[in-house]
């Protein structure tokens, strides 16, 4: 068991509360830097994409998991993101500027998306934000002159003034600068003003804004972040794949970037990694298993939808903290070794709370 | 005339969307969640119509039946092995439960042997019957719809307004605990009330197999289905009847009148529209949480 020994309010707020944390944050580091001499070019491939969900999941953990807002259409922020990159790229911006563009321009599509948010909750949220993404979609599809429509659109790979990440490594390393950065900003967002307002609106509106949280900033300016960091992952999203159809940004990528900050554990910085390394890993899984099912189930093509349809049914019945939420309880059983408790996380029982009158 | 035309298919496909919407209607209304699944239970709907009358060789009427019986019970289940446990959880959880149990009905449909994978013609006895009046034609299976539909929703209103059954209902989707002091047995009208969207969304497969085909990702039209009970108002039975109406209609002329793609997105940007105008839909109710 481990005490700490507080001295002054800084401790508070380290980043790396002690020498474990220290050890294995920096153990994890020098992994991530030796990867593409440990991994094959397949694997790296993979790493990479996990890196680039990340940061979208970043995006999407900043606005359902820490200011509660529910966005069913956020590969719509993805879409944006990577068509924008595509576009200014072809025109020859080097890659760091076409981005910061992604991003911002994104968030102005979040602002907008942002403002119904202001008046609607809970579902009906959700039900905009659908919305906005079949919209967003279908201007992908025909706005042909700039997106390339059904045919798609190639993108190649990042330069910047004279350098091009054009191997695997480089642009796992470009990959891993940005979500290293994104990582930061996050966790230092929320440990601000900022972050506080956001975590206070997720637990109770009224009694955030009875503190003097301004909720219609405080809520577009998520929704900007979130859009952003989606946006980011978005341009990264476009060099990796290298050629862009709409179809990439429909309803069932929404409900996958959901589906991984749900199983990574909402409300935790941690389970967005844990849930990009599921989201990516699980297909790898499915088609190794696939092989040894009988014919008729290996070969549906509906096999991957009932995996995580089940996946995500078990998570939300017996884990609904997530991979974190389990990880939490593993190391909450060690360190209180023997003495932990079997009902310690027990969710309480209740009867459903009117969401109407709110 | 092309124009009456035009609106009345568009009501008929609006009466499909109205049905789905009916089906979320109902578990807001008295479980205070919402089920991303009712398209899905729709597809399952037609499916098992589809089995008793190929597979089984049942005559029509006795495929319904069947039909309804089997996805009621479908619905019980459902809200007993899935849904009760985590009642009290935040709404959230429950939408993504539903979203995995539509994706679990979807797939695991496509692994029946022979069946799944393809697209099938219901053969229903009013298939390919026209009614004309004054000039316009009327398919049989938009007549049947229509008027299943006025049926259905008389009936459920009845069902709310006047049995006790429905004033239970009521009760709980206003506060369960205090329905449940007042000697309701909540949990097992929650499980009545899924077994019932089960149904409806069963008769909607039924009324929309004969119009479109029956196949495995019929049940994406359920997202159509959110707009209409938005546009309706989510806790009003006749408002998501007419809201069901409003966007089929919409979408109907959207693809005669306006170039090609607004037709499909026409219901998202009315229901964006309406989520900035009235946020509460026509017939929803405003409430205020006093502190």
């Amino acid at each position: 068991m481990r005490f700490l020994f507080k001295t002054g309010y800084e401790q508070d707020l380290r980043l790396a509360k002690h020498d474990g944390h220290r050890f294995w944050y920096g153990l994890l580091g020098l992994l991530l830097l030796a990867a593409p001499w440990l991994l094959s070019e397949y694997l790296l491939a993979q790493l990479t994409f996990i890196l680039i969900y990340s940061v979208v999941g970043l995006g999407l953990m900043m606005l359902a998991g820490f200011t509660g807002l529910f966005s069913i259409g956020h590969a719509a922020f993805l879409g944006v993101g990577a068509y924008t990159q595509a576009v200014l790229t072809q025109m020859g911006w080097p890659f760091p500027v076409a981005m910061a563009m992604a991003g911002l321009l994104s968030a102005a599509v979040g602002v907008v998306v942002g403002l119904p948010a202001l008046r609607v909750k809970g579902i009906y949220l959700g039900i905009a934000t659908l919305s906005f993404g079949f919209i967003v979609e279908e201007v992908f599809a025909r706005w042909e002159s700039v997106t390339g429509g059904n045919t798609g659109k190639t993108v190649g790979a990042p330069q910047m003034w004279g350098w091009a990440a054009d191997t695997g490594a480089s642009f796992y390393f470009v990959c891993l600068v940005v979500t290293v950065v994104a990582t930061l900003a996050c966790l230092n967002l929320l440990r601000s003003p900022t972050g506080r307002a956001f975590v206070a609106i997720r637990d109770s509106e009224i009694s955030a804004q009875s503190m003097g949280i301004h909720l219609a900033y405080y809520k577009t300016l998520s929704f900007a972040i979130s859009a952003a960091l989606a946006g980011i992952g978005g341009a990264l999203y476009a060099h990796q794949i290298r050629f862009l159809t709409p179809d990439q940004f429909n309803i069932i990528q929404s409900i996958d970037l959901l589906l991984m900050v749900v199983i990574g554990g909402l409300g935790f910085i941690h389970g967005v990694f844990l849930g990009a390394t599921f989201l990516i890993g699980l297909p790898q899984a499915i088609s190794v298993v696939k092989d040894f099912l009988p014919e008729a189930i290996g070969n549906a093509p509906g096999l991957k939808a009932v995996v995580y349809g089940a996946v995500l049914v078990a998570f939300v019945l017996f884990e609904p903290m997530g991979l974190y939420g389990r990880w939490l309880k593993i190391r909450t059983y060690l360190q209180l070794f023997p003495f932990y408790r079997k009902g310690m996380f027990k969710r309480q029982k209740s009867f459903q709370k009117s969401d109407r009158l709110k | 005339m092309q124009f009456v035309q035009l609106v009345i298919s568009g009501v008929a496909l609006g009466c499909i969307y109205g049905l789905i919407a009916l089906g979320f209607v109902l578990i807001y209304k008295a479980t205070e969640t919402v089920s991303f699944a009712q398209g899905e239970l729709m597809m399952l709907g037609a499916f098992g119509a589809l089995v008793c009358m190929t597979v089984l060789g049942f005559p029509f009427w006795l495929s319904v039946m069947a039909t309804i019986a089997g996805m009621g019970l479908f619905g019980l289940l459902v809200e007993r092995a899935l849904i009760r446990p985590i009642l009290g959880q935040p709404a959230f959880s429950i939408v993504m439960l539903t979203i995995g149990v539509g994706y679990m009905a979807r797939g695991l449909i496509t692994m029946v042997p022979g069946m799944g994978t393809d697209t099938h013609v219901l053969n229903v006895p009013y298939k390919d019957q026209l009614w004309q009046v004054g000039g316009l034609i009327v398919p049989m299976e938009q007549l049947v719809v229509m008027l299943f539909t006025a049926a259905l929703c008389g009936a459920l209103f009845a069902l709310f307004r006047y049995t006790k059954l429905g004033i239970a209902m009521q009760a709980s989707s206003q506060n369960q605990l205090a329905a449940y002091y007042m000697g309701i047995p909540v949990k097992r009208l929650n499980g009545l009330v899924w077994a019932l969207a089960a149904v409806v969304a069963a008769l909607a497969g039924l009324l929309l197999a004969p119009i479109t085909f029956v196949h495995a990702n019929m049940g994406f039209i359920g997202l159509k289905a959110f707009p209409a009970a938005v546009v309706g108002g989510f806790t009003s039975l006749p408002g998501a009847i007419v809201g069901g109406i409003i966007i089929g209609v919409v979408e109907s002329l959207a693809g005669f009148y306006l170039p090609e793609g607004f037709k499909d997105i026409a219901a998202y940007v009315v229901v964006l529209i309406m989520l900035m105008v009235k946020p509460n839909g026509l017939f929803g109710e405003r409430l205020r949480k006093k502190v």
